[in-house]
């Protein structure tokens, strides 16, 4: 699976993008059926905020997941991924400042002020902002791609203030939050080890001629985004 | 004390139409469906317990002789549906929609409700013997959730002092310490340590001796479903929801304020009072408005009263207590 048809490839891009659009379709259909419970206000906000954090994890999973799986062309569905989880943290963002606030925009703003779990929520997704905006090929090219990268980093702070947020509004049963954090961490965790290693290897082919081998893998840690 | 009735409420907090009918639809079938569920309840029972006579209520049946109380608010209750399916009881579930489902099988029957500590007369009251302690009220009350959402619920029950009464407390007793059953087996929320187990709740002496505290056995002149707090439960229709303690199994007084579960959990959120008030927010969210449950989903949030619209009967209890502090 090293390697798969550009086609095929092509094919699985329309899959994915139809089953991303699968959290809000299940949504909608229950809200045109009355299925959205006592409190539909209540489900929107809580699903369209799960898709969100599950989004940014996938997303985050993918650069592990390309080199575990060894399935390179994984990478062609991170930014779709990405965006899908700006676009359900946007939705969830409108269910807030709608349905939940009704435009009041004194009361958004005290509430973005006092309460710590909107100012985690509102971070996460500020953070998401420059991310969405700077997606495309073009900025990748404009902005280089050592700097693009460092900038979209920038998703490892909005996940974690993401998470942060469910964590700080619920009552009692943190189970749910700490999952997503638990998962989060491991996360990160690979990265920070794939780090350590790519230094030490460095180290090493500073001070022998590494094995072609080693050199190309090298190569491959240094030019990809992590 | 002076008693008033509360205000005429604007026509705009009244449910719509279109859930008031669909209700109706709905407690055609559920009393339908109640009606089949009673009698397989009683062939039960009578198998079970022989000497029991075959009168035990079960939930969905109708209770008769139910008086209407000039307490009741003049707002459309929310849905049978909506109050049987959505709340917190986190001795079945911290989903809000899980207890309905799980607690189908709660054993209401044998059920006994011990009253103990500074009274007089300390006794043991059989579940049916407590229904008919006083004569059974139908109190239409708002309920506003701390966590910001609000229903109206048309309970049938009794004012709390008829049972306080009996066991005649004694002069020392300032405060009525309650609690819920314990019993993991049937509940399986209590085998997570989610809170502390059993669920227990107080009151200040005035504050169950109010005419508005009731003890609550039924809703919508039916026996009171499992999912509610089944056989009985407390209504503090002043106080956020969580006060309202349910599936009583004892009731103790004392001269010291007791525990209550909130409080321990997280004792700067949830004070002992706990009283609706929008003027003194949770830590972490705003009491100033509320979601109305069986609203529209494009409709705005209510504006909170200040004790749940109770202000005229009950604002007097805290004459000189600074709310703030006391929240």
């Amino acid at each position: 699976m090293n390697k798969i048809p550009e086609k095929l490839l092509r094919g699985l891009k329309v899959v994915v993008f139809l089953a991303c659009l699968g959290p809000l379709a299940v949504l909608t259909w229950k809200a045109f059926h009355q299925l959205l419970g006592a409190n539909p206000v209540d489900v929107i906000t809580r699903s369209t905020g799960k898709w969100t954090l599950v989004f940014l994890l996938v997303t985050l999973a993918v650069t592990p997941a390309r080199r575990l799986l060894r399935m390179p062309w994984l990478i062609r569905f991170r930014r779709m991924l990405g965006l899908f989880a700006f676009f359900y943290g946007t939705l969830h963002l409108m269910t807030y400042v709608w349905l939940d606030q009704f435009f009041n925009v004194q009361s958004m703003l005290h509430d973005i002020a006092k309460r710590r779990f909107i100012t985690a929520g509102m971070t996460a997704f500020a953070l998401m902002v420059p991310l969405a905006f700077t997606s495309t090929r073009g900025w990748i090219r404009r902005m280089g791609g050592k700097r693009w990268q460092k900038l979209h980093r920038l998703i490892y702070f909005s996940a974690a203030a993401g998470v942060i947020h469910f964590l700080w509004l619920v009552k009692a049963d943190r189970s749910r939050p700490l999952a997503y954090g638990l998962v989060l961490l491991m996360l990160l965790l690979v990265r920070l080890v794939t780090w350590l290693v790519g230094k030490l290897r460095m180290h090493h082919a500073g001070a022998i001629i590494a094995a072609p081998a080693l050199r190309r893998q090298v190569a491959n840690t240094g030019d990809e985004p992590i | 004390m002076l008693i008033k009735k509360p205000n005429d409420i604007p026509s705009s907090e009244i449910t719509p139409k279109s859930s008031y009918v669909s209700r109706r639809a709905f407690i055609t079938g559920a009393v339908a469906a109640g009606a089949a569920l009673a009698g397989g309840a009683v062939l039960r029972n009578s198998i079970s317990s022989g000497a029991h006579p075959a009168t035990v209520e079960a939930a969905g049946e109708k209770l008769s002789g139910i008086i209407k109380s000039h307490y009741s608010a003049t707002e459309t209750p929310t849905s049978y549906k909506d109050i049987t399916n959505y709340n917190n009881y986190y001795e079945f579930s911290t989903d809000k929609y899980a207890p309905a489902g799980l607690s189908k099988d709660f054993r209401t029957r044998p059920w006994a409700v011990s009253i103990d500590g500074m009274v007089k007369k300390p006794k043991k009251l059989d579940i049916d013997s407590i229904m008919k302690l006083a004569p059974l009220e139908q109190r239409i009350y708002r309920f506003r959730c701390v966590e910001g959402w609000s229903m109206v619920i048309p309970w049938v029950g009794f004012p709390l002092s008829a049972l306080i009464k009996q066991a005649d407390p004694l002069p020392s007793a300032k405060f009525v310490a309650f609690q819920t059953i314990l019993a993991p087996d049937q509940m399986p929320g209590q085998r997570d340590d989610v809170l502390q187990w059993p669920y227990v709740e107080g009151l200040r002496m005035d504050e169950a001796m109010h005419p508005l505290t009731i003890l609550a056995v039924g809703l919508y002149d039916e026996v009171l479903p499992n999912v509610d707090g089944a056989p009985v439960r407390l209504v503090v229709p002043w106080k956020y929801g969580f006060k309202s303690i349910k599936a009583i199994v004892k009731v103790s007084f004392t001269d010291k304020m007791p525990p209550t579960t909130w409080n321990i959990m997280a004792p700067n959120e949830y004070g002992f009072y706990s009283n609706v008030n929008p003027t003194v927010d949770h830590p972490r969210w705003s009491q100033a408005t509320e979601r109305k449950i069986g609203a529209s989903l494009f409709a705005p949030k209510q504006k909170t009263l200040m004790f749940n619209g109770y202000s005229d009967q009950v604002a007097s209890l805290y004459n000189g207590m600074d709310l703030r502090k006391y929240f």
